[in-house]
């Protein structure tokens, strides 16, 4: 990341993306209430409360029908923005689809937590991973100013007339909402310069009276599927457009759809998402101290989620250790699967071992790190585990 | 008569209610008017893509959450500084069950939103199941009378005394047997500031089962029977009641129905026709119906 102003504050992030949601100009906002996204929709409250935000807030009675609202309210016109996590997102799913079907650019910030049962309030990735086929684009984040950055570059992504897809910029629950980090506010007219007005062509108009959300039968529900696949192929580029597009504005580039930390020459490479990089980094510094080539790359863009890219940037490595905060039981878990399938076509055969780290809010920590780099060194020799939990604790089975 | 802004060749069966229910309310609230819809019998015969029988603008999203759709249409229009005409036309699935939340939450908000139940009292779309909206004794696919029972055990859930509770300022029940009643209540519904819900008996063929041709007189044989009562209400006040010239037989309106006809089968069911019978004299006595 390349930081060339440095008119920094320290803030809580919730409050940093409530500001930047500000600098969208979201014409409506509605959410519920949920553990650890509450100060973001407080921090929007108070703003609207306090006529800094010209907006719409509507308090509902669930998530359902918070999204809803939204569905209704771009349908209309309405640039719209809602936030949830976890429970919220699963009460969500039905109108997840019907947002992505329905092609409304509607942005989400995704305060990323552990989904129960058992009840947990903490993070992991679980929440946003088992909604990766629901047809909006993921963008996961590392500190509160990518979060900042990656909400105002998401609705320049979603409204995009050849993309018209919803967007979940994700952030780590309570380690990146609640945490106090220097953060460089956006500036406001330069967001709007950076994003202009919402302005959809086909709205609910009685001057010219259309039909949304008609039912599709065999004839044609492909097609409508077909279009949906394409325009996340096309927001592949897209993305990368856009970050380019807000380096030139704003100074700060995170990598488009990903980004590598000591990747050029690493033998090892860590492959993984979120809040979760910072002390992967830290354990690199350390291990390459040592004269061990260990790199990272980070995945921005999970859906769509960038083949080309990950094979290109990959090619070298001898062994790949993935680490992800969630897991697909029964089977292995979202990004080790998903990296599994990208190379399976290709010419790359480096091993592959998976990771399920974080679980309900468990530390990663720079030791668990380098276990996980031990593991992927005896890989290379051949793999033993595929998919494992790190620091499983077996006294209490 | 203009134009209706529902246009035909529609795939509604011969002989339903339903739309000749939204072309009474179209036909009062007039083309600047957008209409929101849940899933259901309605969304299904009228948009079968790319078609639509629609003439104003119109939005399907789920069958749980028009009223939280519909609540961002209204103050999207609002902000765009709009006074279009925001409707609901739902059926009472959605309306008494699966969307009761959503239904809250808009009511509760006071959006500026009339909603219109076409209740034809079970879940038809999906093949006559049983909803809160089903009466006592009814025979639905989920219900079905048998040995062992005389149909849905448990009587109309009351729809119009939920949205009352939640203080929504213009509450009404109307027939597609009454289209002047009904024209005139849309009308007065969507003058007034704030939610509306008007709930209307709409009788539909398949899930029912009678005469093509008696639909209308269906209809209006369960209001004349006291069952179904035409009532006003403004600011929580009841202000206006549908006279009965003269109560005419329940017997007579369930006769008519392959819903009911199990109850005519039995002996023992006899105590249950008179329990449907008390619902439509406790109604005569309630709300005063006939002079």
């Amino acid at each position: 990341m390349s930081n060339k102003t440095a008119n920094m504050k320290v803030v809580e992030g919730s409050y940093a993306v409530a500001h930047a949601v500000m600098c969208c100009r979201p014409d409506v906002i509605s959410a519920y209430p949920i553990t650890p996204q509450t100060h973001i929709v407080e921090n929007l409250s108070q703003m609207v409360a306090d006529g800094e935000l010209d907006s719409e807030f509507l308090t509902v009675d669930s998530e359902f029908s918070a999204l809803s609202v939204l569905v209704g309210a771009s349908a209309a016109g309405a640039r719209s923005y809602s936030s949830t996590t976890s429970q919220g997102l699963a009460l969500m799913y039905e109108v997840l689809y019907n947002v992505s079907g329905m092609r409304l650019p509607i942005v989400m910030n995704v305060a990323n937590r552990a989904i129960g049962a058992p009840l947990n309030i903490w993070n992991d990735q679980q929440d946003a991973i088992g909604a990766r086929d629901v047809g909006w684009i993921q963008i996961y984040v590392e500190d509160v100013q990518e979060a900042v950055d990656a909400t105002l570059q998401a609705y320049k992504i979603a409204e995009d007339a050849n993309i018209r897809t919803p967007v979940m910029v994700c952030m780590d629950g309570f380690v990146l909402t609640h945490v106090y980090e220097p953060v460089e506010l956006l500036d406001p007219e330069k967001s709007r310069e950076f994003l202009p007005d919402f302005k959809p062509a086909d709205i609910l108009d009685p001057a010219h009276p259309k039909t949304f959300g008609a039912f599709a039968d065999p004839s044609t529900f492909t097609e409508f599927r077909y279009q949906q696949f394409e325009a996340q192929i096309k927001a592949l580029s897209k993305i990368e457009e856009t970050a380019r597009q807000f380096e030139e504005t704003f100074g700060r580039y995170y990598g488009g759809l990903i980004d590598g930390y000591h990747l050029e020459d690493a033998e090892i490479v860590i492959v993984t998402l979120g809040s979760v990089i910072g002390t992967i980094k830290d354990a690199i510094d350390g291990m390459r101290s040592e004269g061990k080539k260990v790199g990272l790359l980070k995945i921005r863009s999970y859906r769509p989620f960038p083949v080309e890219a990950l094979r290109k940037a990959l090619k070298n490595a001898s062994v790949i250790a993935v680490i992800e905060k969630d897991v697909a039981i029964g089977g292995e878990a979202g990004l080790v699967t998903d990296l599994k399938a990208a190379f399976y076509n290709s010419s790359i055969r480096t091993p592959i071992i998976g990771f399920a780290a974080g679980l309900g809010g468990r530390d990663i920590t720079v030791k668990g790190i380098r276990k996980i780099v031990e593991r992927a060194q005896q890989a290379r020799k051949g793999i033993e585990s595929e998919f494992e939990f790190l620091d499983l604790r077996t006294e209490i089975l | 008569m203009e134009k209706s802004l529902l246009a035909p060749g529609h795939r509604a069966c011969a002989g339903c209610a339903m739309p000749t229910t939204i072309r009474l309310v179209l036909d009062a609230a007039g083309p600047d008017t957008i209409v929101v819809s849940p899933t259901g019998c309605l969304e299904v015969t009228t948009t079968p893509f790319p078609e639509s029988a629609w003439c104003v603008p119109w939005i399907h999203s789920l069958f749980e959450n028009a009223s939280a759709v519909a609540s961002g249409v209204e103050v999207m229009l609002k902000r765009r500084g709009l006074k279009t005409n925001l409707v609901i036309i739902g059926g009472d699935g959605s309306t008494f069950d699966i969307g009761m939340g959503s239904n809250s939450g808009m009511f509760e908000r006071g959006h500026k939103i009339l909603y219109v139940c076409y209740d034809n009292e079970a879940y038809m779309n999906t093949g006559v199941q049983r909803s809160g909206s089903t009466p006592f004794c009814v025979h639905t696919t989920t219900t079905p009378s048998g040995s062992q029972s005389q149909g849905n055990p448990r009587p109309k859930k009351d729809m119009p005394a939920i949205a009352l509770a939640h203080k929504v300022p213009y509450v009404a029940t109307a027939s597609v047997a009454y289209p002047v009643d009904l024209r005139r209540k849309v009308k007065r519904a969507l003058e007034v500031d704030g939610p509306s819900y008007i709930q209307v008996s709409a009788p539909c063929i398949t899930g029912w089962t009678f005469e093509a041709g008696t639909m209308i007189q269906l209809a209006r044989l369960a209001v004349e029977s006291g069952l179904w009562p035409l009532l006003e209400y403004e600011k929580g006040e009841l202000v206006g009641v549908k006279k009965i010239r003269q109560q005419k037989s329940v017997e007579d309106y369930l006769k008519m129905q392959g819903r009911y006809k199990h109850l005519f089968k039995k002996a023992e069911c006899a105590n249950s026709l008179g329990q449907i019978k008390a619902m439509a004299d406790e109604n005569i006595a309630k709300y005063n119906l006939v002079d």
